[in-house]
């Protein structure tokens, strides 16, 4: 546990220093991609944990949100022709669309229920795009989002060099994670934090809960959007299992990891399975076993995560 | 008779077969303090939570000022300006006693911007201080409102519902609960709240409300017994006989 002062600076200067860490972080890594895939699933799990962390919603339907900005970034490029970044926003916002549609119904149910509608609107929108063949490859996933070069006027980048890439994606994360900041630190983060902690007190004090989840569940859509977004650019293929309900139980456990409901935790979650899975399985083909094992470990004695446990020491 | 802020006519309320308050008739004067007693499972929780909003009535029919409000949803009657505490103690335990009132304010002005910060609305911020200066917590501004004395919890509860200016104010049992210490502090604030805006108070020890309260409602088997002034109760032989062997608290 740290210091409670240096957790309250550290809680004041979030973004600055989650950006500088961003800056150093791909040195650290044994491999460049692993670095970038970090940053992809940690942005999918801060989305995530938008709604679980700050509202106590469990979705097991984000694989929609995230595998729906992953196609839309692909489909921008490959049917629309339009350029990467430009892509990446019609990305956000099918991430949103996606999330108003799922959300529409399921914000409704709460609990295991609200878990349970996620999941079966997910695998819905799975179906649509595996049956939808000629629009999005079917099976074989959505192929050929090539990016190499971005020109920014003066400026050349080599997309294929890990070390850009990896600052092209860190470059929208920061954003994502400035926006994010501005969101909790906004009235509308009270009226979170008012439903989150007392439903009941939060209506009578004025609030629409309703209304609250939803739009929460559409703005951690548009985070999710972005990250299927850079993980379409980085693999330059989508594949069909992106939107498969696997991928919403990833997130679940990345997000459980690293702490729910901290700011860098999903950061943190998504670094040690990834890591976990990277190096375990250049011994063992049963690495799941490890992640697994660690993952139960941490539900059991570190209810508050990784990073929770390290900012505010274990839950009593 | 005074100005009449609140009526109900005919409501009652019915969980599948059990008949919790069958059509009660009833209006709450402006500017008065008005207790609803009765013994344990009269039918008084669920008269509160007709009123307040909590429950849709099974029957009948709510006004508010002239307005029927049957049916609104529960996050409108702040704006509408009725406000309420609950009967089991409800703040938000992890936010600061002055963020608690803060957020309460908030809710009237602010409830879905995203992008500025929330320390753009400075105003709010001073209010929160001086509603908390209202009710005696301003000394404990900084703490969890989790981590205070029960009797603190209520008297934040008390705040956050004045955070919007209501003109009526419900209190379920407001000193459940409470020492004789903290009973007694809390009566001295219904007290000084009363004095401003119409006050409905649900109390099941009615000892303590008659003193204060300027009438009476008494529910009994989810019907309306009686009501009139303290002293009507007093005299009232049903009333007498109902309470009879009821242990006085």
């Amino acid at each position: 546990m740290l210091p409670p002062d240096l957790v309250a600076g550290c809680k004041q200067h979030r973004v600055l220093l989650a950006i500088a860490f961003l800056v150093v972080f791909p040195l650290l890594m044994p491999f460049k991609a692993i670095a970038v895939n970090i940053l992809i699933y940690g942005l999918f799990a801060l989305g995530f944990n938008m709604l679980f962390g700050t509202l106590g919603l469990l979705s097991f339907g984000h694989a929609a949100l995230f595998g729906g900005g992953a196609y839309a970034c692909g489909l921008a490029m490959l049917r629309l022709g339009l350029p990467w970044w430009a892509a990446i926003l019609c990305a956000v916002v099918a991430g949103m669309a996606l999330a108003a549609s799922i959300g529409a119904f399921a914000i409704r149910t709460r609990g295991i229920y609200f878990a349970m509608v996620t999941l079966a609107l997910a695998q819905c929108v799975y179906f649509i795009f595996y049956q939808w063949v000629s629009l999005t490859g079917g099976e074989n996933g959505l192929r050929g989002i090539t990016l190499t070069d971005i020109d920014l006027g003066p400026i050349h980048l080599n997309f294929v060099d890990p070390l850009t890439r990896y600052y092209v994606v860190a470059f929208w994360v920061a954003l994502a994670l400035i926006v994010l900041s501005r969101i909790l630190a906004s009235p509308f983060g009270a009226a979170m934090e008012a439903v989150r902690e007392n439903e009941a007190r939060a209506r009578a004090c004025g609030y629409d809960v309703r209304a609250t989840r939803y739009l929460a569940f559409i703005l951690s859509g548009g985070f999710c959007g972005l990250a299927g977004a850079l993980q379409a650019l980085h693999l330059s293929i989508v594949p069909i299992e992106t939107l498969f309900y696997t991928t919403s139980g990833l997130v679940v456990m990345m997000a459980l990891l690293g702490g729910m409901g901290t700011f860098f935790g999903p950061f943190v979650g998504a670094g040690v399975f990834l890591l976990l899975e990277n190096l375990v399985s250049l011994w063992t083909v049963h690495w799941q076993i490890f992640v697994g094992a660690s993952f139960i470990a941490c539900v059991l004695f570190f209810p508050r995560g990784i990073w929770g446990t390290i900012l505010l020491g274990r839950a009593r | 008779m005074s100005e009449i802020i609140l009526s109900t006519e005919a409501v009652g309320k019915s969980f599948g077969k059990f008949r919790a308050l069958s059509a009660i008739t009833a209006s709450f004067p402006k500017g008065k303090l008005t207790s609803i007693i009765g013994p344990n499972g009269a039918g008084k929780s669920t008269f509160f939570n007709l009123l307040s909003g909590s429950l849709v009535p099974s029957e009948g029919r709510v006004i508010f000022e002239g307005r029927d409000i049957t049916g609104t949803p529960q996050h409108r009657f702040a704006a509408l300006g009725i406000a309420k505490s609950f009967q089991i103690t409800t703040v938000f335990p992890l936010l600061s006693v002055h963020e608690n009132v803060r957020v309460a304010l908030q809710a009237l002005v602010s409830r879905y911007q995203i992008w500025r910060p929330r320390t753009a609305l400075p105003e709010l911020a001073e209010r929160a201080d001086a509603l908390l200066a209202t009710v005696g917590l301003t000394d404990r501004r900084t703490r969890p409102a989790g981590s205070l004395a029960h009797g603190e919890q209520r008297a934040l509860e008390i705040a956050m519902a004045l955070a919007s200016q209501p003109r009526l104010l419900l209190l379920d049992e407001p000193t459940a609960g409470m020492s004789p210490e903290e009973t007694r502090s809390m009566m001295d604030l219904i007290l000084k709240l009363a004095a401003e805006r119409t006050v409905i108070l649900v109390e099941h020890k009615m000892k303590l409300v008659m003193g204060i309260s300027d009438r009476l409602l008494v529910l009994h088997h989810g019907e309306l017994l009686a009501e009139g002034t303290p002293d009507d109760i007093r005299a009232n032989d049903t009333v007498k006989r109902v309470y009879l062997g009821q242990r006085e608290h």
